[in-house]
């Protein structure tokens, strides 16, 4: 299914591809493109990629890391929550990729009688930030129901371009 | 009865033999075992108390007396704290304290409550616990999570003093209970996840006043060595112990916080405390300049240090250059116990790293270094030979290390996970056994350490693992162990399905209680283990147990109110890479047995 999604990708936007996509089981998303590794939607928000015999593309793999680094020391394993933050797995199902960057940047707080919470500003933090999309997809992937927990089993290739992205992002050469 | 008896002897007689010395209303205090005025119950850290109105036989029969909401969903650590008539209880974050009047069934005679910002919730990695308030000289001393000490009238809840102890914009936060010691309050600080420098702290008792602060990692004259006078494994450590173990100004940003408990031994006026992991977890990161380990010292060290001064006596490192965070801050436990056929002046000391360890508490020798559960695997054992020029140290299984492994690259099944085979939930010393009773994790986990960056006040981790429940044994993720720290050996083990989280009390009834991650309070045989009393009560255990005596009658106590670490990692259950991918539900995650909320239960007999 892997190489049918990228073969789709690259005929790009035909009505036909679509089609074929929306037939298959749950795994792949409605019309998605592949560059350097890196899937995203019709309209250039960050996806996963999984294959039939379950590999996930890098990014998914890297945000799996990523998650659980930055991530799990409040929201638990897996995007799955804990006594002490909500799980994601709901809440991803419906957030659109610039709410969740917007959470992500600027962090969220709730102060009531019953509640304080708090979800710190993560916008400078390249630990979080070089990733952000990586960590997007992998919960997105969590969310849809198409990840089972617990570490991937199978992955791509580290891509030339995440590479150069994130030496780029941390500054270095 | 004899061995009881010989213990309160020479207790009466540390306090006699330095008049003036220790805190003297402390020592006074802790020694009426009708209160609980430290969080550890004695200087010692013993958590053993000599009430024995409620034995084997009767225990049965106990009673829920009265309880009490906090009000607050945190997870509750630590333990209330009785003086006279009257009960201190604090909550996590905001940080309530509560006094209760034993007399009218726990009518609030005063409560405070600070105002902190809440920027400093998402700082304190792994929940936002408190364990505790300590008391000494009419004051209860509480320490806020922003680092805010505060002295509060034990009568009237007024506040005395405050001051500032660190900067929770730069990850430095705290969790700990202080330890009050002749005219001085001693304090840790929390965020070692964070890059914190870590650092122990002295304040005049009467005004607030910082008197001394000692680092943990840095210069001689910052980390209070004295080269030639501070001893480690019998030889002085020389000049620049710290620096010299780190590359570059990496201890800068190095861990080796101190957020565990504090111990003191009046006859050498010595304190005890742990350090915690160097910054980052990613090991590679901080290998030496030739690429190979290096110490980073004094991270995941026994440190003691004079209370006067705060100069150290001695150190001991009992995982150089960390490569799994395994934490030292557990509780030192002061005894004098049996090694190799000679009575010791032990401490004793159960480490994340599986290693239940048995020092000379006035030298720092090393007597005893054993496994306190099978399953640990990342070392081979520690090298006692005091000619081997790797004397001391633990020899690192090469499959099970992460360094060796390498950046990028999964370890797999590492034993105990980083949680360890027990955190910070103290155990209990009981004389008339000579055991100690261990609350342990029965974890295991891959770990997969990367390159992070750091910046001030954000989470400089740079490693993902997984737990799960270690294979090939009874499928729980812990046991409440019993240990004889003299030989270094398990005498019994009672298997439970949660890690066990919550600090143990030995008790003069032949008892040994503690609290399950479901709820329960549980009390055992303390020759066995046998379980002869359970109760489930609100909320999943995190918090130890206590135990006081009111109008001549004995009560039990302890904090339900499940969060933590434990309710990070295990509330949504653990999967298990070897069941396949992504297998789950062949482990319980604690979600299904329990919620949040923090409340008191308080039992007696009827």
């Amino acid at each position: 299914m892997g190489l049918l999604v990228k073969r789709a990708g690259f005929a790009l936007a035909s009505v036909a591809a679509i089609g074929l996509l929306s037939n298959l089981p749950a795994g792949g998303q409605a019309a998605k493109k592949e560059k350097d590794g890196k899937w995203e939607t019709a309209d250039g928000t960050p996806t996963y990629n999984i294959g039939s015999d379950g590999t996930v593309d890098w990014y998914t793999f890297s945000g799996f890391r990523r998650y659980h680094s930055e991530c799990h020391t409040c929201h638990g394993p897996d995007g799955e929550g804990s006594t002490y933050a909500p799980g994601l797995i709901e809440s991803m199902k419906t957030q659109s990729y610039a709410d969740f960057m917007l959470v992500v940047a600027s962090g969220r707080e709730v102060i009531r009688a019953d509640k304080q919470s708090k979800m710190p500003a993560l916008g400078d933090n390249a630990n979080v930030m070089c990733y952000i999309d990586d960590i997007y997809v992998y919960l997105k992937a969590r969310a849809d129901g198409v990840l089972p927990r617990g570490r991937p089993a199978k992955r791509e290739e580290k891509p030339a371009a995440a590479e150069k992205h994130e030496k780029a992002c941390f500054g270095e050469k | 009865m004899h061995k009881y008896a010989l213990a309160g002897a020479s207790l009466v007689l540390i306090a006699s033999a330095t008049p003036g010395a220790a805190n003297q209303d402390v020592l006074q205090q802790s020694a009426k075992p009708e209160q609980w005025v430290l969080q550890t119950g004695d200087y010692a850290n013993q958590r053993y108390s000599k009430l024995d109105q409620i034995n084997r036989d009767n225990v049965k029969n106990l009673k829920v007396a009265w309880t009490f909401s906090t009000g607050v969903l945190r997870g509750h650590e630590g333990s209330p704290l009785v003086v006279g008539n009257i009960m201190y209880v604090h909550t996590p974050f905001p940080n309530i304290v509560y006094a209760l009047d034993l007399n009218e069934e726990g009518k609030i005679l005063w409560k405070y409550e600070p105002k902190q910002d809440p920027s400093v919730i998402p700082v304190m990695c792994c929940d936002t616990v408190y364990r505790g308030l300590a008391y000494a000289d009419g004051t209860v001393y509480h320490h806020q999570a922003d680092t805010t000490l505060v002295a509060l009238d034990a009568k009237t809840g007024k506040e005395k003093w405050k001051v500032v102890n660190g900067d929770p914009k730069k990850g430095e936060t705290n969790t700990a209970t202080v330890l009050p010691v002749k005219d001085k309050i001693i304090v840790g600080i929390s965020g070692a996840e964070f890059g914190v420098r870590g650092h122990v702290t002295a304040y005049d008792a009467a005004t607030g006043r910082r008197a001394w602060r000692a680092y943990t990692l840095g210069p001689d004259s910052e980390i209070l060595f004295d080269p030639d006078k501070t001893m480690s494994l019998g030889k002085p450590v020389g000049k620049d112990s710290s620096l010299k173990s780190w590359t570059g100004e990496q201890w800068k940003i190095g861990g080796g916080t101190a957020w565990g408990w504090f111990s003191y031994d009046p006859e050498t006026n010595l304190f005890f405390y742990g350090t915690a992991n160097p910054s980052t977890w990613n090991p590679v990161q901080r290998a030496g300049p030739d690429g190979k380990p290096i110490d980073q010292k004094w991270t995941m060290a026994i440190i003691a240090r004079d209370a006067d001064t705060g100069m150290a006596k001695w150190a001991y490192q009992m995982t150089p250059f960390d490569e799994w965070d395994y934490d030292g801050v557990n509780e030192m436990i002061l005894a004098d116990i049996t090694v190799a056929g000679q009575r010791r002046k032990a401490l004793v000391h159960f480490d994340r790293n599986g290693l239940g360890y048995t020092l000379d508490r006035t030298t720092g020798e090393l007597l005893v270094a054993g496994k306190f559960d099978p399953t640990v695997n990342w070392t081979s054992g520690v090298v006692m030979d005091k000619s081997s020029p790797q004397y001391g140290r633990p020899q690192v299984v090469k499959e099970y290390s992460t360094f060796q492994t390498g950046q990028d690259k999964n370890t797999k099944g590492v034993c105990p996970a980083a949680l360890g085979t027990k955190d910070q939930q103290p155990a209990a010393f009981s004389p008339r056994t000579n055991l100690f009773y261990v609350p342990t994790n029965h974890v295991c986990m891959d770990y997969e350490p990367f390159r992070v960056s750091y910046t001030a006040g954000q989470p400089y981790v740079g490693a993902t693992l997984s737990m799960f429940p270690a294979p090939g044994s009874h499928g729980g993720m812990g046991n409440f162990i019993a240990w004889d720290a003299g030989q270094g050996k398990i005498a019994w083990s009672k298997p439970e399905k949660f890690s066990v989280w919550s600090g143990a009390l030995a008790t003069a009834g032949g008892l040994v209680f503690y609290g399950t991650l479901e709820g329960y309070l549980k009390a055992v045989d303390e020759k066995d283990g046998r379980e002869l009393f359970k109760f489930k009560t609100p909320s999943g255990i995190i918090g130890n147990v206590m135990t006081y005596s009111h109008n001549g009658k004995q009560h039990v106590a302890v904090l339900s109110g499940v969060g933590g670490w434990a309710g990070i990692g295990l509330a949504a259950g653990l999967t298990n890479p070897t069941d396949g991918l992504g297998a789950v539900g062949g482990y319980a995650g604690l979600r299904d047995y329990t919620a949040l909320g923090g409340a008191l239960t308080v039992f007696t007999l009827p």
